[in-house]
């Protein structure tokens, strides 16, 4: 591969490399317990964790990891782990 | 102000799943906002956001070698202000960079006196190049260079003191903060930025991988080291301790059982005498900051 002029690269270009596939349990949002505290949304490591354009929050399962912080730290019982099957 | 929304550290990056110093990391570019330069010391955070050709970071970023970070920052920080340039200088180590390797340069960037904001996200412990001991490694962990077994307890030495060896220096605003408390610790972060001189913040970030435990308890286990007194937050304007987060303190057992380095604590037979040891120190802590809340008695 190429270096380019002191290695520079496009600002968010981690982007090309989908994590969600690292994924073992995935977040499921239940919308009806959810009080959109927000909480997810700062904690997660990732920073997929998003507001949808109903208003909802959701996680972007194309990078989420599943490591479960948002699960562990919503405030309600929102957030369930659940074992993916691909 | 900070705005919430603002992501400048994006998804993509190859962390662990539930990593503090890339929660650290988030909460840093949200805070500093998008006119910042963010140099980076090698660590684990530099070699995990930034892979070549990939970057999760949408801020101009640089990196030199493991020693330097300071040195770089400082030649920016002149530039910028030859020129007459409002952007802010954010440095970003690890524990590893900031208490060890790179102690010379931080020495002299804070003796200088630039227009810099260091942020050492303390994991304590070089993680990235498999858990070897540094000089934040707390008492008593086991790590690969300072292993627990028959002979030892693990890691000999208590951390090193660096919020006070900057504040010596006479940096206007040292501050430690905690990714369990996110507010706070951006709120610390942007005060840092808006202080002019040079400004040392010390981030709390707990290591799934390295301390051993599962990626989910990572802003559990950073809110135990808050809860036990093992980790202080507080705020150092000109070198007097304004202000320090008071706690309804839990013995410390409670946040050593929870990490696997510090197992041998427990199993195959209870120490008795290092968790008093450990205890002591929190007791230590509790008192040089004043961070008890005594409860009512009924």
């Amino acid at each position: 591969m190429a270096l380019a002029v002191g290695c520079r690269a496009r600002p968010g270009k981690s982007r090309d490399n989908k994590t969600g596939s690292w994924r073992v349990f995935k977040p499921v949002f239940d919308r009806e317990k959810c009080t959109q505290c927000g909480l997810c949304m700062t904690l997660c490591p990732e920073g997929c964790v998003h507001e949808t354009e109903e208003g909802f929050v959701a996680p972007d399962y194309t990078y989420c990891k599943g490591c479960g912080i948002c699960a562990e730290e919503c405030p309600g019982t929102a957030i369930a782990m659940k074992q993916e099957e691909k | 102000m900070i705005d919430k929304n603002l992501e400048l550290f994006d998804c993509g990056h190859r962390a662990c799943g539930g990593c503090g110093a890339a929660l650290a990391a988030r909460l840093v570019t949200k805070a500093a906002g998008k006119d910042t330069i963010v140099v980076s010391a090698t660590g684990c955070m530099e070699v995990f956001s930034t892979p070549y050709p990939e970057t999760a970071w949408k801020v101009p970023w640089i990196h030199s070698l493991f020693e330097n970070a300071s040195a770089v920052a400082s030649g920016i920080e002149a530039s910028l202000k030859k020129q007459g340039r409002t952007e802010k200088v954010v440095i970003m180590a690890g524990d590893g960079a900031t208490f060890d390797i790179g102690m010379i340069c931080i020495s002299g960037a804070f003796e200088r006196g630039h227009d810099l904001t260091y942020i050492c996200y303390d994991n304590e412990a070089y993680m990235n190049t498999g858990i070897q001991r540094s000089g934040a490694t707390p008492y008593d962990a086991s790590t690969t260079t300072s292993p627990a077994g028959k002979c030892s307890f693990g890691n000999k030495r208590p951390k090193k003191d660096m919020p006070q060896i900057l504040a010596a220096h006479g940096a206007p605003y040292v501050a430690t903060a905690s990714i369990a408390y996110p507010a706070d610790f951006m709120q610390k972060v942007e005060k840092a930025i808006n202080t002019k001189g040079p400004c040392y913040v010390q981030v709390h970030a707990p290591c799934c991988t390295g301390w051993g435990f599962e990626g989910n308890q990572t802003v559990a286990i950073a809110k135990l080291a808050i809860e036990t007194g093992l980790w202080v937050n507080f705020e150092m304007v000109d070198g007097k301790v304004v202000k320090a987060k008071k706690v309804v303190r839990k013995p410390v057992e409670e946040y050593l059982k929870t990490q696997k380095r510090f197992r041998h604590l427990f199993k195959p037979k209870r120490q008795d005498a290092e968790i008093a040891a450990i205890q002591a120190m929190a007791d230590k802590n509790a008192e040089k900051y004043a961070i008890d809340i005594k409860l009512k008695k009924e």
